[in-house]
């Protein structure tokens, strides 16, 4: 019997597997699916204060191995989701972490101080890398200085745990790691999709409306598994990584590299019991190799 | 809507591009309704990624039947399954085709626009069993891309065929087809599937004729269960234009909901 449990210290999760925001919907769409209980947790799709309309279609292309999407975090506002969503996920016996937008530093905390007055809510996902919703793909994750104050702002006004959600799109990912957990993250979470494009050679138009999105899927992973290496080595707090993540192999190469968890995003929509697989297939792999606690994969990379 | 991996592929038709597969699937075939569809993995690899949404053509029994036209590499490997293998389906998934006790004894018309056939046959059986008359308009480029003409015809449909080259049929488009019968005769209702330009122009003789109809989309799709809001088309909602997504509030929309107007690529 393997135990799949990990700490992240401010948070106990009964096995690494998240459910990664922008492919999870708001939970339920995975309901009819599976039991959301087995799962490690889920991150909830991003939210505004205000219900939020999304960019113009097409906002998807698949590429070899990959998707870009630009969906522009269209959704229900975090109004409607504690009043309609929360409620029914409230009661669940996993991790119900839910991920804060804004369009500037000021609507975070506002997001985040709105989410704090409701129960059931395990974490939150401060979302500075979404390069979908500011002009040519920028957000505050892209500066040092700008992830401190958005950190800084929303630590003022919240108690719950806060998880850092990083771009890969920047020269030195470790400089925002490091000022995000000086600021007072309890986490970080990366990578968020790498800023993509893709052209139609017929029309010589961008195939998203958008012109750029976010490439996910099998395709980001080396970057991805790089990046989580780096950032794991920088900083103190736990790391959660993600990025192109479809298999047990592929979540245990980011504990390898550092990772006290995983999230699941794009491989939800190709198999809607993605993040079961890999749970499972975690267990199997622990047995295999005389492993009794999962956590410790964590950082057991030889070098 | 479940998640069947081991949906028996039981017969291949081909015509050309076009293929028509049976299915055996009986718990999505005991949930299915016409204008519904399935999310299909065409690969054991990540290449191509995502799963295909292929509408449904037929559900009977235990047995599903879908007929789709290679458009690319998705549907080109969906093809290259041979009978006696398993396909891993999703599905049945969307909102359906809404047929109407009131349609009872009154002439329907179901336009299929190339691929876009392949819903209709399921619902003019769904329209019969109501007691209406469906009178299917089949419009393709040439003869060859009216492959489910035979099928449509030996079921027992009133079919109505139009090719653009004037190889067989009405010559001409479908859209034009549609016109030249409402001359004769008005039906109660208008269902269409096909291409976005020739939905548009059934949309505008519908507004005209004030005639009701539903016409069911197509989009690219990230899952095919309302998960990644990446198959949206602009729809008109309580007065108010939004993103709604094809997979989930569709992909039947009516005549008022669609606004045409929303041209993709700027």
């Amino acid at each position: 019997m393997v135990d799949l449990s990990v700490d992240l210290g401010f948070l106990k999760l009964k096995n690494p597997v998240l459910a990664a925001s922008g492919t999870f919907g708001y939970g339920l769409e995975f309901k009819p699916f599976y039991d959301l209980e087995l799962l490690g947790g889920f991150v909830v799709k991003g939210l505004y204060l205000k219900p939020r309309e999304g960019n113009r279609p097409p906002r998807l292309v698949e590429t070899p191995s990959g998707l870009i999407n630009s969906i522009g975090l269209q959704g229900i506002g975090v109004e409607a989701f504690c009043r309609e969503i929360l409620p029914e996920l409230a009661g669940l016996k996993t991790a119900v972490i839910v991920n804060v937008c804004g369009e500037e530093e000021d609507e975070y905390a506002r997001v985040a101080e709105y989410l704090s007055r409701h129960r059931g809510i395990a974490a939150l996902e401060l979302n500075i890398s979404c390069p979908n919703v500011r002009e040519g793909g920028r957000c505050p994750a892209q500066s040092p200085e700008a992830t401190h104050r958005t950190v800084k702002k929303v630590k003022q006004v919240t108690s719950l745990p806060l998880i850092t959600k990083l771009s890969p799109n920047v020269t030195d990912i470790t400089a925002v790691a490091l000022a995000a957990e000086e600021a007072g993250t309890e986490a970080i979470s990366l990578i968020n999709t790498l800023l993509a494009m893709a052209i139609d050679l017929e029309t010589r138009k961008p195939r998203l409306g958008n012109i750029m999105g976010g490439l996910s899927g099998p395709a980001i992973k080396p970057i991805a598994l790089r990046m989580v290496f780096q950032v794991a080595r920088a900083v103190k707090v736990p790391v959660i990584g993600m990025g192109g993540i479809f298999s047990a192999e592929d979540a245990l190469e980011f504990m390898m590299a550092g990772a006290a968890a995983v999230q699941v995003g794009t491989a939800n929509f190709v198999d809607p019991d993605a993040c079961l697989k890999i749970i499972r297939g975690l267990e199997t792999w622990a047995e295999k190799h005389g492993i009794k606690k999962i956590s410790e994969v964590t950082g057991s990379l030889q070098l | 809507m479940v998640i069947d991996r081991q949906a028996r592929l039981v017969e291949v038709e081909s015509w050309g591009d076009y293929f028509l597969f049976t299915l055996d699937s009986p718990e999505i075939a005991a949930q299915a309704r016409p204008g519904q569809f399935l999310m299909i993995r065409v690969s054991e690899t990540t290449q191509p990624l995502l799963r295909r949404p292929i509408s449904l053509h037929n559900a009977e029994g235990n047995r599903l039947q879908i007929f789709f036209q290679v458009a690319g590499e998705g549907t080109r490997l969906l093809s290259l399954k041979k009978t006696g293998q398993c396909l891993d389906l999703i599905g049945p998934l969307g909102k359906g085709f809404n047929v109407r006790p009131e349609f009872r004894d009154r002439e329907i018309y179901c336009v299929g626009g190339g691929r876009g056939i392949a819903p209709l046959y399921y619902l003019g059986k769904e329209l019969r069993a109501a007691g209406a008359r469906p009178v299917i308009f089949y419009g393709g480029r040439r003869a060859g891309d009216l492959p489910l003409r035979n099928r449509l015809e030996s079921a027992g449909f009133e079919v109505l065929v139009s090719t653009d080259d004037g190889s067989a049929g009405f010559p001409g488009f479908v859209t034009s087809l549609v016109e030249e019968e409402l001359k004769k005769r008005k039906p109660a209702f208008l269902y269409a599937c096909g291409p976005d330009p020739m939905m548009e122009k059934l949309a505008e003789t519908c507004r005209r004729e004030n005639l009701p109809a539903e016409f069911s989309l197509e989009s690219i799709m990230g899952c095919g269960f309302g998960a990644c809001w990446g198959c949206v088309k602009k729809i008109r909602m309580d007065g108010q234009e939004k993103y709604l997504k094809v997979c989930q509030d569709g992909p039947v929309f009516s005549l008022e909901e669609i606004v045409w107007q929303e041209k993709e690529h700027g």
